[in-house]
């Protein structure tokens, strides 16, 4: 007789001491462990409710500006360093770690229009409404010495934008006429212009560093090529772009932030006693475009957007790419500052605050960890770029923890109840009663659409899909 | 957009040559110093494409053909840890979806081959008996056993005489570490049998029915002559559930936190014990519940009817899932084996069958016995014992190949109550009218425990860990269903619910339409207008709702008309009309 019955040696099962770890065998035997499905499931569900419990993204408040922040600029060279300007014209340096100001001084009269560094990070730029372009030193001034530009540079036209080439000593301002200038001289090295209106924002190609882009107030996107003497193309949309910015990592790719039909209402006063053709025009222009969107261009291909981001409820007035090029952060007229994947139709979230006011920028920083906005009532805030994430150091089993809860909420996205509380945001008031508001004019429109078609001819009233709405044209 | 230059020799001559032959060379120089050659392209926009072209590595063969790398796994063992086949990819239009979803089947594959190969590390082996020539395994008495295993495994065979409370009913915990003993006549008592470290002992002053541990060893659930009580580890009165009255059999299922219970007037219910509210109550109107066991796998209680019956219930609905005719004449016992695969049943005519739980269809074994089985129970590595007076029967194999011969046999002097098998041990526990014996079962338990499921060696500080981690992981009640993976599958509305969804459309009532006439201006139409406005409207809405349902009945039946065409005659009219 051969016998043998399971005989276990506690000392293989059990800890020798107190200090030491459990020892935890495992056996991987799927039957040993039932239910897989339904427990990933119940585990896929409780991860996503903590990461909306954890979803705190406000991290903090920089106030000192005594007006509207009018534009903030981030230091390429140092994560900490924060430059602003508001609309009395002064200049803030922040210091993000220490959430204090480093420095304040009046660097212009009147509003500060763009404030930029340049590519080393040792001085900055910034331009007024007293048509002056100052350089400053990102040094301290020393005991004793006065604030004092390095450089003034008083320019013949209105400027209203500046942006810095990423590897050379030339910058551009735009305003009236779109101009090339060079750091060390006082003359633009070369002036762009294409019709007559003026130019309210400018942004050099990150990475294809002589592509410039510019917004128009005739409700165009300009390219111009620095090495080219004039401009290479323009795209009229339908609503007048605020901002634009340039996708760091594809560098074909720009995404503008487009005005609200409020704007036309303005205009529509304007034009009655003369044009009723402009008016006719701008009537049916407002049925198509009561959304406030952003619109993402392949400049490859300008006729239309690849893609149209929607969920603002009135004008977008700032857009900015993460460093890794795959989300963007928008601000808005309607007080929230929404974060939308490159590739998605719909913000992936969105943050407001009772005292937040109209933002008038926002910037992703450059470790791709944090949002800054500036917003009319004066203050800088700070905001976590993923809500829930955890800030600091993460221990070993803490991240395995976390990707794998990210892995279950990614396999069981698609369920209703997992997808309706990832999904679900709280938002004002105002911006509830907005967006049903809105739904209701497009499901209006749609349904005027349609009974169209169903009272016309086939084919006279055509199917167009959202995203060649809003281009008007392409111009070269 | 110019051409950039990487690489600058300051010999002319040498660039121009390269360049006539256009590709990359190394170019040795009078000098004896290397230069490369880099043919330079204009930067395309986009994605490059070359990216695309670069070749794949070439794999280094082997050089030493003495360690030819990774063992192989044979089939068998992939088999037990697979998910499944993949899906089927020929569904999926678009190529990146495509190459995701093969990403995603490579990843699947890869963890099977991991766990697979994790095996070898599996510390203990599962016990056996073996017979030498001229014996057979049956002869072995529990003394012979006993005395041939070491000292530590021949203390798990003992004797508990209890004479005066009995008959016993005996559970062991999920972790097989800890055992629940009830009498009859009222006695209760917990303790840890491996050290037999006795917890409690109590004395109810009832007759008790059935015992069952709940989620933990600190708690229990005692099913006595009117109503169910909870008691701690110390036999301190937790709860009193008066809303469970007359229970003959109750299951605890750990994964849902739920308590089941059977009772004398036919009621099956569900009792969540972490929130202590019953989930579902109901009457299965098949009269007295006797016979309950739970399959493990997916949850569902199965019950035995005294019409050779099993059926299958789950909470969410008050109808049986499943019902099986198992027997002719009226069964006596019936248990589904830990891996949720075979469920095995008795009945008074003295058959014995085995079930494939998962499809329900024909029985996998039939067998005949001398006399007919009172109890059942089948262990983690699938034998089975049978209980018939007072003798234990175990069969080894007989689930899926016929067997005749008892791997097993034991005789007690009294009739047995009950007994189950010892989880992660070899170990039956037999409940009988004198007491509890502990029988040892050579190769009935699963050798290897997994510490986070189930862990006999649990300390204290382990325990109150997995149990805030179980009640976090909690499952709803909701997904108690026939198969437990569905949760994670793609739910495709098939065929006949397309048509069912189709049909009843037909039966739908008309929908109300809620008009709200516009307020025009003053003395534009009065509220009798505005009425007879809102008729129309209404009126004109179930008209188009009546059109539409129309619609769908001529396409449904439209078949049939063509079906009934027949070549007309001309003195069809003179036939009788029907």
């Amino acid at each position: 007789m051969k016998v043998k019955v399971i005989s276990r040696n506690p000392d293989e099962y059990l800890r020798d001491t107190k200090k030491d770890l459990y020892k935890v065998p495992r056996n991987f035997d799927p039957d040993l462990h039932p239910f897989e499905a339904a427990r990933e499931y119940v585990r896929a569900l409780n991860a996503v409710k903590l990461e909306r419990v954890f979803a705190k993204p406000f991290v903090t408040s920089l106030d000192g500006h005594r007006d509207a922040v009018s534009c903030i600029a981030k230091n390429p060279t140092e994560l900490s360093i924060l430059v602003s300007a508001s609309y009395d014209g002064e200049v803030r340096v922040w210091d993000l770690a220490q959430r204090k100001c480093l420095r304040d001084f009046a660097a212009h009269e009147g509003v500060i229009r763009g404030i930029t560094y340049i590519p080393d990070g040792s001085r900055f730029i910034t331009l007024g409404d007293d048509k002056t372009i100052k350089t400053w030193k990102t040094q301290m001034p020393q005991f004793g010495e006065d604030e004092e530009p390095i450089n003034t540079i008083l320019s013949k036209t209105v400027i209203g934008g500046i942006s810095h080439n990423n590897r050379g000593v030339t910058f551009a301002t735009c305003g009236e006429i779109c101009q090339l200038w060079e750091q060390t001289r006082n003359e633009p090295i070369r002036t762009y212009q294409w019709g007559v209106d003026s130019l309210h924002d400018i942004r050099f190609n990150p990475v294809e560093y002589n592509i410039l882009a510019a917004c128009a107030s005739d409700r165009s996107i300009i390219l111009y090529d620095t090495r080219d003497s004039g401009p290479i193309r323009k795209v009229v949309m339908k609503m007048r772009t605020n901002r634009l910015s340039w996708n760091p990592m594809e560098a074909f790719v720009f995404t503008s932030a487009n005005e609200d039909y409020n704007n036309l209402v303005f205009l529509i006063t304007n034009y009655i006693p003369c044009y009723t053709k402009v008016i006719e025009d701008i009537v049916t222009t407002l049925h198509n475009a009561f959304v406030f969107s952003l619109y993402t261009f392949d400049t490859r291909h300008l006729k239309h957007p690849t893609n149209v981001h929607m969920d603002h409820v009135s004008a977008v007035t700032d857009v900015d790419y993460s460093p890794t090029g795959k989300e963007f952060v928008s601000g808005s007229y309607d007080r929230t500052i929404r974060i939308f994947e490159c590739d998605k139709g719909h913000s992936r979230d969105v943050y407001h605050t009772k005292r937040m006011q109209r933002l008038t920028s926002v910037k992703w920083t450059l470790d791709n960890k944090y949002i800054l906005s500036g917003s009319d009532e004066m203050n800088i805030r700070v905001w976590k770029a993923r809500a829930s994430e955890k800030l600091g150091p993460l221990k070993p089993r803490e991240r395995l923890a976390l990707n794998y809860s990210e892995a279950l909420k990614e396999k069981y996205a698609h369920h209703p109840q997992i997808r309706r509380i990832k999904r679900h945001r709280h938002v004002p008031r105002h911006i509830y009663n907005a967006q049903s508001e809105l739904r209701t004019i497009k499901e209006k429109t749609k349904r005027k659409e349609s009974n169209r078609r169903a009272h016309s001819r086939k084919g006279d009233v055509p199917y167009v899909p959202e995203r060649k709405k809003h281009v008007l044209s392409e111009m070269e | 957009m110019g051409k950039k230059r990487y690489f600058v020799s300051d010999d002319k001559k040498e660039k121009e040559g390269t360049a006539k032959k256009g590709k990359n060379k190394v170019i040795k120089t009078k000098k004896k110093d290397l230069i490369y050659k880099v043919e330079v392209r204009p930067n395309v926009w986009g994605r490059r494409r070359e990216d695309s072209k670069v070749k794949k590595v070439k794999r280094i063969p082997n050089p030493n053909p003495k360690y030819p790398g990774k063992a192989p796994i044979s089939k068998e063992l992939l088999e037990k840890y697979s998910r499944g086949d993949g899906i089927n990819k020929s569904g999926i239009k678009t190529g990146i979806h495509k190459k995701k979803q093969a990403q995603k089947e490579r990843n699947i594959d890869f963890t099977t081959e991991q766990a697979a190969r994790v095996e070898i590390l599996l510390t203990e082996d599962s016990g056996y008996l073996e017979a030498d020539d001229g014996e057979t395994t049956t002869q072995f008495t529990q003394k012979q056993i006993a005395d041939s295993v070491d000292i530590a495994a021949a203390t798990k065979s003992f004797d508990l005489k209890l004479m005066d409370f009995g008959p016993y009913c005996a559970k062991y915990t999920r972790n097989g570490r800890h055992l629940l003993l009830g009498g009859k006549k009222g006695h209760v008592a917990a303790f840890d049998w491996l050290t037999k470290n006795l917890h409690c002992e109590l004395n109810v002053m009832e007759s008790v029915h059935d015992v069952c541990w709940l989620h933990i060893e600190t708690m229990f659930a005692v099913a006595q002559k009117e109503w169910v009580y909870i008691y701690d580890n110390q036999g301190i009165e937790l709860h009193c559930l008066k809303r469970l009255n007359r229970v003959t059999k109750m299951e605890f299922l750990p994964y849902h936190f739920l308590l089941a219970t059977a009772s004398d007037q036919g009621y099956l219910s569900w009792l969540d014990i972490s929130i202590g509210e019953i989930v579902t109550q109901y009457n299965t109107k098949l009269g007295r519940l006797t016979m309950l066991t739970q399959n493990p796998y997916n949850a569902v209680l199965c019950l035995g009817h005294a019409k050779g019956v099993v059926s299958m219930w789950s909470p969410n609905t008050r109808d049986p899932l499943a019902k099986i005719l198992c027997h002719k004449s009226s069964m006596t016992a019936l248990h589904v084996d830990p891996k949720g695969l075979y469920m095995a049943t008795a009945a008074t005519d003295r058959s014995l069958k085995i079930w494939d739980v998962r499809k329900l269809t024909g029985p996998l074994q039939s067998y005949t016995l001398r006399s007919a089985p009172t109890h059942v129970a089948l262990s983690q590595k699938s034998l089975l014992a049978l209980g018939m007076g007072n003798v234990v029967e175990i069969y080894r194999d007989s689930c899926i190949t016929p067997t005749r011969t008892p791997y097993l046999r034991h005789r007690f002097n009294i009739p047995i109550n009950s007994f189950n098998f010892c989880p992660y041990e070899d170990v039956l526990g037999v409940g009988t009218e004198w007491g509890f014996t502990s029988l040892l079962v050579p190769g009935a338990g699963e050798p290897n425990f997994d510490a986070l499921e189930a862990n006999p060696y649990q300390t204290k500080s382990q325990r109150q860990e997995a149990e805030v981690k179980s009640l976090l992981e909690k499952i709803q009640p909701d997904l108690i269903t026939l198969d437990p993976t569905s949760i994670a599958e793609i739910d495709i509305p098939t065929l006949k619910d397309k048509v069912e969804a189709k049909r009843k459309l037909l039966f739908v009532k008309p929908p109300k339409i809620n008009y709200e006439p516009r307020r025009k201006g003053k003395g534009k139409g009065g509220s009798a207008k505005i009425f007879k406005n809102k008729k129309i409207v209404q009126e004109l809405a179930k008209k188009e709702f009546v059109k539409n349902v129309k619609d769908i009945t001529l396409e449904t039946k439209s078949k049939k008309v063509v079906k009934n065409k027949k070549p007309k005659n001309v003195l069809d009219r003179f036939l009788p009309k029907k």
